[in-house]
């Protein structure tokens, strides 16, 4: 039997580039969302976090509203060759959409609780705002960012509702893991889906695992 | 080295209204927590932006409202010493004080400067500890070292020993005074204990909800401080309702007795104070008959809290405190005050009329 690894690859480098777009979208919100009037911030978190309450199938429909081919912005990047519907990195767009709440709320908790009084030391300093940001508030937050990022990547990996409405599955051009796994055990190919489901698991345990070796690294570490 | 500040901001519900002018030496602005105190401070460093008002130092405009001046705080040179020393947790010892040092471009004088200012706070060998490995009064030191290595043009500290064990706070007292004194540069310290502005300042700025009420040398505010919250900070436990009799009397109708006083009384006296420690059953002046309600003991003084006879119902006690050593056997039925000591107290703040 030979084995289409497409999906897996699919899988991990939608994932990995949605995890990176998220990582730097959701900070950047995170920490300028805090800083708004209270009316405008709570209007847009409510904006900003939908995508996580909302079935993922909502948030594809959505999506193909904005982006669909006879939409008005899906025509508009088409003449630019860019076209999110049924390609592969349109499952950057899906995923990165449903990922990024959980990037978003993560980081946010880790802003709140950060001690105000470093920054401002910081600031009397002499230190550059983004020094502080990059050296001082991002080390003291990295644990709940650290988990954000893991969270969302994790999150990323798995997308199937949104991903599914928006670039289908296309054997060896969309299919991811999670939309290889329904297709396989739609067509009654039970072991192979039994296959990606093992694979699928295979890569959230490891992911889990580092993600718990760093921390308990970072506590010896913190002893010592 | 001159401070000007004249800053004003509406809080909604609290107002913060603080005009005050130092100059070289220790300043302590003394007041209860939640009295702007630290806000003060904030808003000279540039963290707060005050709603309008005038903020100078050494002839530098910091802020001016009306001129839309608001220098950012890197832009100040400002060291402020944080309640909780603020030190960055992610780094060592070194770490943090080079942050101090990010103006030095040179690499060696870096260096040279790092290590001399190692050796002046007493750090060598801690180099590499992290903040949370360090006693609180390490933890000072790191923290007056990042400051001090900066060059800030002038010091500010925010309850610089409410971090700290009650013992270490005395030996630390001095030794920061010492230090702040050799830095040669004007130091604004902000504290609501009265024993910290005692020991530490040539000058005490009293303030309360947010006014400043008055600004005078530490010696004097004690001796004559004014007004009823200036008498309440600096620790008179006796403050009582007053009106002016003659020029040197005044009558207590809470007590139910009048009092001779040294100093001449103005018109608008509102209050006296009589500090715990001031009773005397020996002095002969402005003696009165009372009666004891509680005695409690500390390690090495008495607190009795008596009654005037002729004191209204309903109306505190009053304290008097003594050393155990010359506590009576038997108490005495009149206790005496000496004209002197009657603080008398203007709540129109004082100052502008005279």
């Amino acid at each position: 039997m030979t084995i289409d690894w497409y999906p897996l690859w699919n899988s991990l480098r939608i994932a990995a580039i949605s995890c990176v777009l998220v990582f730097f979208l959701g900070i950047f919100f995170a920490y300028y969302a805090a800083k708004l009037p209270r009316l405008v911030k709570g209007v847009l978190d409510v904006i900003l976090t939908l995508p996580m309450v909302l079935p993922p199938t909502v948030c594809g429909y959505f999506l193909l509203l904005v982006f669909g081919m006879k939409r008005p912005l899906g025509i508009f990047l088409l003449q630019y060759g860019i076209k999110f519907v049924m390609t592969w990195y349109g499952g950057i767009l899906a995923a990165s959409v449903v990922a990024f709440p959980l990037m978003y709320r993560t980081a946010r908790g880790a802003f709140e609780s950060f001690d105000q009084t470093l920054a401002y030391s910081g600031q009397t300093l002499g230190l550059s705002n983004t020094y502080i940001f990059w050296r001082i508030r991002m080390p003291a937050c990295r644990q709940g960012i650290l988990a954000g990022t893991v969270l969302a990547f994790a999150r990323a990996l798995g997308e199937y509702g949104a991903t599914s409405m928006l670039i289908g599955y296309t054997p060896g051009r969309t299919a991811t893991i999670s939309t290889t796994v329904y297709q396989l055990w739609r067509t009654n190919d039970e072991a192979g889906a039994f296959f990606w489901v093992m694979v699928n698991l295979a890569i959230s345990t490891v992911v889990l695992l580092t993600v718990n070796m760093l921390e308990s690294r970072q506590k010896k570490a913190v002893k010592a | 080295m001159s401070l000007l500040v004249d800053i004003h901001r509406d809080l909604g519900g609290f107002v913060l209204d603080a005009a005050f002018e130092a100059e070289n030496g220790i300043t302590c602005l003394l007041g209860s927590s939640g009295c702007g105190k630290s806000f003060t401070l904030k808003c000279i460093a540039g963290i707060e932006k005050p709603d309008r008002g005038h903020i100078e130092l050494d002839g530098v405009v910091l802020f001016d409202s009306e001129k839309h001046i608001n220098l950012p705080p890197q832009k100040r040179q400002v060291g402020y010493l944080f309640q909780n020393y603020a030190l960055f947790p992610n780094m060592t010892v070194r770490q943090n004080i080079l942050c101090g040092l990010n103006r030095e471009k040179d690499r060696t004088a870096k260096e040279r400067r790092l290590q001399e200012m190692l050796r002046l706070m007493r750090l060598e060998g801690l180099e590499n500890h992290k903040p949370s490995q360090l006693s609180g009064g390490q933890q000072q030191r790191v923290a007056l070292a990042r400051i001090l290595v900066n060059d800030p043009r002038m010091l500010m500290l925010d309850e610089p020993f409410s971090a700290l064990d009650t013992h270490l706070r005395d030996s630390l007292k001095i030794e920061l005074r010492d230090m702040l004194l050799s830095y040669g540069r004007e130091v604004l310290m902000v504290t609501h204990s009265r024993d910290e502005a005692y020991n530490m300042s040539s000058r005490i700025a009293v303030m309360d909800s947010g006014r400043l009420l008055c600004m005078k040398p530490t010696k004097e505010l004690f001796a004559n401080p004014g007004n009823t919250s200036a008498a309440i900070l600096t620790g008179c436990k006796n403050i009582i309702a007053a009106k002016k009799l003659g020029p040197h009397e005044v009558e207590v109708p809470d007590w139910g007795i009048c009092l001779q006083t040294q100093e001449e009384v103005r018109d608008g006296l509102t209050a006296i104070g009589i500090r715990a420690h001031y009773f005397n059953p020996s002095t002969a002046r402005n003696r009165f008959p009372v009666t004891y309600l509680e005695e409690m003991e500390e390690p090495f003084e008495v607190i009795l809290q008596f009654r005037y006879t002729g004191q209204a119902p309903g109306s505190s006690p009053v304290w008097w405190r003594i050393n155990k050593e010359k506590r009576p056997q038997q108490f005495p039925a009149e206790l005496g005050i000496a004209p002197a000591n009657i603080l008398l107290l203007y709540d129109r703040a004082p100052e502008t009329t005279s």
